[in-house]
C-alpha cells in the first residue's frame, strides 16, 4: 500500500520541509494513524459525512448530455451537491476532526478558487476553531463570492500579494504561518500535495468519492465503468475518484489539466503533461519550472487548477501508465461549462467544466454501452462573473 | 583556502553573514562580500535566489525576488562565487532551496561549487531524511552539507542531525521564518544547551539576529552567529555601505568583547 513509510509513491513524495515542521508532520502522522484505528473517530466522520455534508452524493445519469455527444453513457458524480458546493468539504471535515483530536486551537488554510477556503471556514465554524485562510489577491478578485462566504462564517481571509498572487503563493504564506505558529496550529492543506502525510491523508478522506461511486455504479449498472474522468489541479478530486479503482485494470483513469490559453502560448497549468520532476511545497513531484529550477507562473480560467505542482500520487500514476493526463484549454472549458448548463440544467465549476468537456469528447467516439463517470467536483455559482465576462452575457 | 573547521578556533566566535546573490544586482555582490570580509565576517553565506523561498520572511523574499527579476541564475551565482574567491579567502557557502540544486543536477552542482570555491551548502527545505543522496555527493567532493535544528526538534532529531551535519549545525533561534526581530526568544539558551549535550559540532545560531546585543548574548553560549535580513536591509540604506560596515564591525566587536567585560 502506497505511500511507503517515508511517504513516497515510487520516486515521488517525501518531506522536503524546514526542520521546524518535521516534528509537526510526525505529530500529524501519529494522530492520523490513531484516528484510522479509532472506531469513534470513524463513526463521527461517517455520521457528519451523512448529516452535515449530505453524503452519499448522487451518481446521476446525464441522459441529455450523453445523447448530445451521440456516444457513451455519461454519469456524473455529484460532488457539487455536497455541502458548500464542492468535494473540498470531505477533506476539510476529516482534517478538522483530526485538528480537534490533536488539541489545536487554530486552523490555517490556503485557497485558490475559494472552495477549500470555504470548506475550511465551514468546518471551523461548526467545530468552534479559529480559522485563517490565505488567498492570492488575484483569486480574491476572481472569486469574490467565496471570500464573502468565508467571512460570513467567521474566517479571517489574509490577502497574499507575492508572486503570481494565486494558489502557489497562498501555500507559501500558509507554510510560513505554520512554521511560525506550529505549536497551536494545524495546517489544513486542501489538496493531495505538500509533504507526507498530507498526500495520503487528503487522498484517504477524498476516497469516499470513489468508494461511493463504485457501490452506486455496481448497484445501478451491475458493472464497473470504462472511464473515470476528473480535472487535476493539485489533484484531490481526481485521486478521490480514482484511488478506490486502482486495482481494476479495465477502468481507465483520465486526468484533465488546465490548458489555459493553449500549451503553445506557455500560459497554462499543465504540470503532468508538460512538466518535469522537482520539489515544491514539501513534495517531489512533476512541476512547472524554468531551465534554472525556478517555479513558473501558471494560468487557467479556473483558479482551482492554477497551480504549478501536482500531487505525487498522480506523478506516480503517470509514470506507471495507470492514468493518462490530457489538457483542456480555457475556451474548451467554457464550452464544457455551457454544454452542461444547456443539456442538464447543471452549472458546473469551471474546474469541473474541464472534465466535462473532455468526457463529452471521448464519449462521442465510443458506443452507448460504454460507461464514463465524470467527477462533477463543484458547482459553478462562484464562476458566474468570470463566465459572463468571457461569454459576453449581460443582464 | 580555509575550511569551515578552521573558523572555529578557541576563544573565537564565528560571524557568518548572509547576502542574496544578485541583490541589488550581480555586480554589487562581490563588493558587498568584501565589505563583510573586511569588517569581521568569518564565513559568507551566499544565497542563490529561489522563486518560492518558504523559510524566508519579507526581507529575503524581496531580495530574492529582485535578484530573480535581474536575471540571477544558479550559474551566475557560481561565477560570482568564483570572482569573490579570487580576492577573499574566508569560507564561502551557498544557501539555497532544494529545487534549483536538483534541477542543476546534484553531481554537476557540487562539482561546479567545488570549482568556484564553495565549500558548503545550507538547504533549509532538505531535512536529513531527504538529504542522503546530496550528503553522499557533497562528502565525495569534500564539501560540507550543513543541516538545521529548530527549538522544537526532538532529542531523536537532534541526535540524527548531529550525526549527519558537516561543518557546523545551524540552529534556528525561533519557530518562524527569517527576518530581523527586536528580541530573541527566552528559551534560546535552553535550546542551545539541549543540542550541545548531544552534538560535538560547532553550533551557529541564525534567524532574527539583528543587533550587537543579540550577537553578544548568543556568542556567550554558541560558537557563532548568522546574520542575514538585517544585512540585506542595510544594503538598501546607502550605496557606500557605510552603515553596513559599522553594523558588521559592531557585531564583530560584540562577539570579541564577550567575557572581556
Amino acid at each position: 500500500m502506497l505511500p511507503d513509510s517515508r511517504g513516497y509513491f515510487g520516486e515521488y513524495g517525501g518531506k522536503f520541509v524546514p526542520e521546524t515542521l518535521m516534528p509537526a508532520l510526525s505529530e500529524l502522522e501519529s494522530a492520523y494513524a490513531e484516528a484510522v484505528a479509532d472506531r469513534r473517530f470513524q463513526q463521527e466522520f461517517k455520521r457528519l459525512c451523512r448529516d452535515y455534508i449530505g453524503r452519499p452524493t448522487p451518481l446521476y445519469h446525464a441522459q441529455k448530455l450523453s445523447e448530445k455527444t451521440g456516444g457513451a453513457t455519461i454519469l456524473l458524480k455529484r460532488e457539487d451537491l455536497a455541502h458548500t458546493g464542492a468535494h473540498k468539504i470531505n477533506n476539510a471535515l476529516g482534517q478538522g476532526l483530526l485538528a480537534r483530536c490533536m488539541g489545536k486551537t487554530r486552523i490555517i488554510a490556503e485557497t485558490g478558487a475559494g472552495q477549500h477556503g470555504v470548506a475550511a471556514a465551514t468546518v471551523c465554524a461548526m467545530l468552534g476553531i479559529e480559522c485563517i485562510v490565505y488567498m492570492g489577491t488575484e483569486d480574491i478578485r476572481r472569486q469574490a463570492s467565496n471570500v464573502y462566504r468565508m467571512k460570513l462564517m467567521g474566517a479571517e481571509v489574509r490577502p497574499v500579494t507575492s508572486g503570481s498572487r494565486t494558489l502557489k503563493d497562498a501555500i507559501n504564506e500558509a507554510i510560513r504561518d505554520w512554521v511560525s505558529n506550529v505549536g497551536n496550529t494545524h495546517y489544513l492543506l486542501g489538496s493531495v500535495v505538500g509533504p507526507h502525510p498530507y498526500p495520503m491523508i487528503v487522498r484517504d478522506f477524498q476516497s469516499i468519492i470513489g468508494r461511493e461511486t463504485r457501490e452506486q455504479v455496481m448497484a445501478d449498472y451491475r458493472r464497473l465503468p470504462d472511464y473515470l474522468v476528473a480535472c487535476v489541479g493539485g489533484g484531490s478530486n481526481s485521486i478521490g475518484l480514482f484511488h478506490p479503482f486502482f486495482d481494476d485494470e479495465n477502468v481507465k483513469f483520465v486526468g484533465v489539466e488546465a490548458g489555459g490559453t493553449g500549451i503553445a502560448s506557455g500560459h497554462h497549468s499543465a504540470t503532468l503533461v508538460t512538466g518535469r520532476t522537482g520539489v515544491l511545497h514539501g513534495t517531489k513531484s512533476y512541476l512547472m519550472e524554468d531551465e534554472h529550477g525556478q517555479i513558473m507562473e501558471t494560468r487557467s480560467i479556473a483558479p482551482g487548477l492554477d497551480y504549478p505542482g501536482v500531487g505525487p500520487e498522480h506523478s506516480f500514476y503517470k509514470d506507471i501508465g495507470r492514468a493518462s493526463y490530457v489538457t483542456v484549454d480555457d475556451a474548451q472549458a467554457l464550452e464544457g461549462f455551457r454544454l452542461l448548463c444547456e443539456t442538464e440544467g447543471i452549472i458546473p465549476a469551471l474546474e469541473s467544466a474541464h472534465a466535462i468537456y473532455h468526457a463529452a469528447k471521448i464519449a462521442a467516439e465510443l458506443d452507448r454501452e460504454k460507461l464514463i463517470i465524470v467527477n462533477l467536483s463543484g458547482r459553478g455559482d462562484k464562476d458566474l462573473d468570470i463566465v459572463n465576462d468571457a461569454l459576453g452575457i449581460s443582464i | 583556502m580555509k575550511n569551515i573547521a578552521s573558523v572555529f578556533k578557541q576563544n573565537h566566535k564565528a560571524l557568518i553573514g548572509y547576502i542574496t546573490a544578485g541583490y541589488p544586482d550581480i555586480a554589487a555582490t562581490p563588493k558587498i562580500a568584501a565589505v563583510l570580509a573586511e569588517n569581521g565576517c568569518d564565513i559568507i553565506e551566499l544565497g542563490i535566489p529561489f522563486s518560492d523561498p518558504l523559510a524566508d520572511g519579507a526581507t529575503i523574499q524581496k531580495s530574492s525576488h529582485q535578484a530573480l527579476l535581474k536575471g540571477t541564475t544558479p550559474k551566475a551565482c557560481l561565477e560570482t562565487a568564483a570572482t569573490i574567491r579570487k580576492s577573499i579567502d574566508i569560507p564561502l557557502v551557498f544557501m539555497t532551496y532544494y529545487n534549483p540544486v536538483l534541477n542543476y543536477g546534484l553531481e554537476a552542482f557540487c562539482r561546479d561549487c567545488t570549482r568556484a570555491g564553495i565549500i558548503a551548502l545550507i538547504v533549509p527545505d532538505l531535512p536529513p531524511e531527504e538529504g542522503i543522496e546530496l550528503g553522499e555527493i557533497t562528502d565525495k567532493h569534500g564539501m560540507d552539507l550543513i543541516y538545521l535544528l529548530a527549538p522544537n526538534s526532538t532529542p531523536e532529531r537532534i541526535k540524527a542531525v548531529a550525526e549527519k551535519s558537516r561543518g557546523f549545525i545551524y540552529l534556528v533561534s525561533l519557530t518562524g521564518v527569517t527576518g530581523a526581530r527586536d528580541s530573541l526568544p527566552p528559551e534560546l539558551e535552553d535550546f542551545i544547551k539541549r543540542v550541545r549535550a548531544r552534538a560535538r559540532l560547532p553550533l551557529c545560531v541564525g534567524f532574527g539576529i539583528s543587533t550587537p546585543e543579540h550577537a553578544r548574548r548568543i556568542g556567550s553560549i554558541a560558537d557563532g552567529v548568522i546574520v542575514g535580513s538585517r544585512i540585506i536591509d542595510l544594503i538598501d540604506e546607502d550605496s557606500t555601505f557605510s552603515s553596513l560596515k559599522s553594523f558588521v564591525s559592531g557585531l564583530r566587536n560584540a562577539l570579541d568583547s564577550n567575557g572581556k567585560i
